[in-house]
């Protein structure tokens, strides 16, 4: 019965296809694999999505060795909504990638793009999927490691900086947190989630696991982006290769924030991080600080990738803010978030990338005009736009409404207010785009661009259409994230 | 560093030497410290003592560059090879029992076949490093 | 008193993962802080090796014609924990140092700061 194995297939499918990718040398061939891989992914996610729903959490054993022993990898609401936002953004990401790989990477080595490109897909669901501590510290360097390659792939000397920044301060975090999860195995002789997740409480209020839970969440906060730790991010996002961007902006942060669900918690427990940390206070403060911040800077950027970067960052501090209610509904706001975002950015730099293929440049000064000559990219653009402000009707509208039911739920006015001051914000750096897009006259001197290709406008619509989609009909999403809540905080469901 | 006599002679008579001590330590790896990573980086390492001292030249006709890149890519499917492998006998992925008679030779016979791919992607990863940064400067 | 010398391992580490910090935080060459790197990842190499030693423990393999007596073994776990971690160690300095060449190449310099002025003409 293969549906039995579908939690390891899940990681096994990309993981050969990327060796292939390299026997086989062609780019055509290379490409055509990772979309067929891309689908079957998905497929599988949307599988185990369906049976965790239908019939609770799924444990599936390494080599036969029954759970403490060996490597488990555990599935349940939390785990199923992430990966399916992961295979399916990369579902949606693999034909995109043709013509602007084609376009930003020398032929000779689009067999070694793609073969980058599945492993850091393999690594980004290992880290969901696993069930043991220090297995998601592998996939965890797996993914980085890949992300660095593809990041320095981008055409512009400056992809090489953001590479190296991000490989050092993105072995910094994942150092931290290996010396974390070391910590915290010498306290209870035991790497499975679960196990842990029973063992601590003997030993909760010692020194050792404090430094540990310090330890795993500055690690993790630097792979999220956290609002001091975010610096590497702008630039790896803006000058890497388009397809890149999409997908890396659209997984990448998404993954390490379940990672720091994960940790917290299932395997500290909320209560240990309320009552002994100041974890909620400190993530609280550093969201909102991160999302005034990282709007405001956004507002200044004449690079339009970067400042979708800084958006990023700012969007990030969102999903934190979320998680730090420690309620129900934040935490339903958060993970939610996670999936919106990924439909929201990923339309954006969607965009972008068909106008980097038309014009050759994301700079503001060369968009003068571009709506009327690249319509449907541009109103893709605008749509995504509102999305990021959080206009009812899309995506966004939704995740703000979560943020602010939770933070009114605990009588925190100011907390509401500052979400929707910061959503003005937000309207400030997109309006910057809209305005010269539609409002200015194409620059005289420059030869006319014509609409995206038909493999590039697919996508992004699909994404778009999404955006509009769940923003409506709530039931899927909203759903599956309030039973990730729920079964976060320990209330079963 | 041809020119060097001393160093010429020992790499010649040292090369088998180190290579035989590599599939010892990859093959002697349940009895003892060893295994896959740690075999791997001392084939590798007499690849690069012989490009150090015969030039990348002679080194490149030895070990082509496809042929190196190749071999990673067969290390590392031999290894998920051996996980598939399991899944079609009836067990769960990489689970070794099922590959033999009984689990414990099963068992055996899949963590050789693990390591030795370990132990050829590790190699071929160690030369190609080597190769293609000496390569660069040249 | 006591207290520190008992601890000696631990000390080290702290000792060594500050230094490994301190020379990518304060270091400009990009060589130098993949180094500094380095000895970052070293410290902690070195902490769970010395947290997982069990004095007086043999290597955990089983003696033939021991019967069931009991045998004081080492914990084998850390071990494999840190191979693992070596070699993405490896695999990251490799990578890091590949990103430097190639920096080399392209700014004709590896030290920091006049990267981020070439990086600041348009």
């Amino acid at each position: 019965m293969i549906a039995a194995h579908y939690p390891a297939l899940q990681i096994v499918v990309p993981l050969i296809a990327a060796p292939l990718c390299v026997l086989l040398r062609r780019g055509m061939l290379a490409w055509l694999i990772t979309v067929a891989v891309s689908w079957l992914a998905f497929f599988i996610a949307i599988q185990l999505l369906q049976q965790v729903m239908a019939s609770g959490p799924i444990s599936y054993e390494l080599g036969g060795w029954a759970a403490p022993w060996g490597i488990e990898y555990r599935i349940d609401s939390v785990n199923a909504f992430v990966l399916l936002i992961v295979t399916g953004i990369s579902a949606v990401v693999a034909p995109y990638a043709r013509a602007t790989v084609d376009q930003e990477i020398p032929e000779e080595r689009h067999y070694l793009f793609y073969s980058a490109y599945l492993l850091c897909l393999t690594g980004l669901l290992g880290i969901v999927i696993t069930g043991d501590a220090f297995n998601v510290f592998v996939f965890l360097e797996i993914s980085s490691l890949s992300s660095y390659v593809l990041i320095s792939l981008g055409k512009d000397r400056k992809a090489l900086t953001a590479a190296y920044q991000y490989l050092v301060m993105g072995t910094i975090g994942a150092t931290f947190f290996l010396i974390g999860v070391g910590l915290v195995y010498a306290m209870t002789g035991t790497l499975n989630m679960a196990d842990i997740a029973a063992r601590l409480d003997a030993v909760e209020n010692t020194r050792t696991v404090l430094a540990a839970f310090a330890f795993i969440t500055v690690g993790l906060g630097l792979k999220l982006a956290l609002f001091p730790l975010h610096l590497w991010l702008p630039n790896a996002y803006a000058y890497a290769p388009s397809a890149v961007t999409v997908f890396l902006a659209a997984t990448a942060t998404k993954v390490a924030i379940y990672t720091m669900l994960r940790f917290v918690f299932t395997l500290f427990g909320a209560d240990f991080a309320l009552d002994v940390t100041l974890l909620a206070e400190f993530l609280m403060a550093l969201a909102i600080v991160g999302v005034f911040a990282a709007s405001i800077t956004a507002i200044f950027q004449n690079n339009i990738k970067r400042m979708l970067a800084y958006s990023s960052v700012a969007q990030v501090g969102y999903m934190v803010l979320g998680v730090s209610f420690f309620s129900v509904t934040g935490l339903t706001g958060g993970i939610v978030h996670l999936f919106n975002h990924a439909m929201m950015k990923g339309a954006l730099f969607m965009a972008l990338g068909a106008v980097f293929y038309r014009l050759g440049t994301v700079h503001l000064d060369r968009m003068r005009g571009l709506g009327r000559q690249m319509p449907l990219t541009m109103f893709a653009f605008v749509i995504g736009g509102f999305s990021l402000i959080g206009l009812p009707l899309t995506v966004g509208f939704i995740s703000k409404w979560y943020l602010i039911l939770a933070a009114l739920e605990r009588g925190w006015w100011p907390i509401a207010a500052l979400v929707l001051l910061s959503s003005l914000l937000a309207v400030a750096y997109v309006w910057r785009v809209i305005e010269v897009a539609y409002f200015r006259d194409p620059p005289a001197n420059h030869p006319k661009v014509t609409e995206a290709p038909l493999s590039l406008l697919v996508p992004m619509w699909v994404l778009v259409l999404a955006n509009i989609y769940f923003g409506v009909d709530t039931s899927l999403t909203i759903g599956v994230a309030e039973s990730a809540a729920k079964s976060l905080l320990g209330m079963g469901g | 560093m041809r020119h060097h006599v001393i160093l010429r002679v020992v790499a010649k008579l040292g090369i088998p030497f180190i290579m035989l001590y590599a599939l010892y330590v990859q093959f002697h790896g349940d009895f003892g410290p060893g295994g896959g990573f740690q075999a791997g980086v001392i084939f590798g390492a007499a690849f690069i003592l012989y490009a150090l001292i015969f030039g990348l030249d002679n080194a490149l006709k030895v070990a082509p560059m496809n042929v190196v890149i190749t071999f990673i890519s067969l290390g590392l499917l031999l290894f998920a090879g051996v996980g598939v492998a399991a899944l079609f006998y009836g067990g769960q992925f990489l689970d070794y029992g099922v590959l033999a008679n009984d689990f414990v030779s099963g068992q055996h016979l899949g963590i050789l076949l693990v390591e030795l791919g370990v132990g050829i992607t590790v190699a071929a990863v160690m030369i190609a490093i080597f190769f293609t940064f000496a390569d660069r400067g040249r | 008193m006591d207290f520190l010398v008992s601890h000696y391992n631990y000390w080290i580490f702290i000792f060594l993962m500050m230094l490994g910090f301190y020379v990518v935080v304060a270091r400009g060459n990009l060589v130098k802080k993949i180094i500094g790197l380095n000895i970052f990842q070293a410290s902690v190499f070195l902490l769970y090796i010395s947290i997982g030693k069990i004095f007086g423990g043999t290597a955990p393999i089983l003696i033939d014609g021991n019967g069931t007596d009991p045998v004081i073994y080492s914990n084998p776990l850390p071990h494999v924990l840190i191979l693992t971690a070596i070699v993405v160690g490896v695999a990251t300095t490799a990578l890091g140092l590949s990103l430097v060449v190639r920096i080399n190449e392209a700014y004709g310099t590896i030290e920091e700061d006049e990267i981020s002025e070439m990086d600041l003409e348009p």
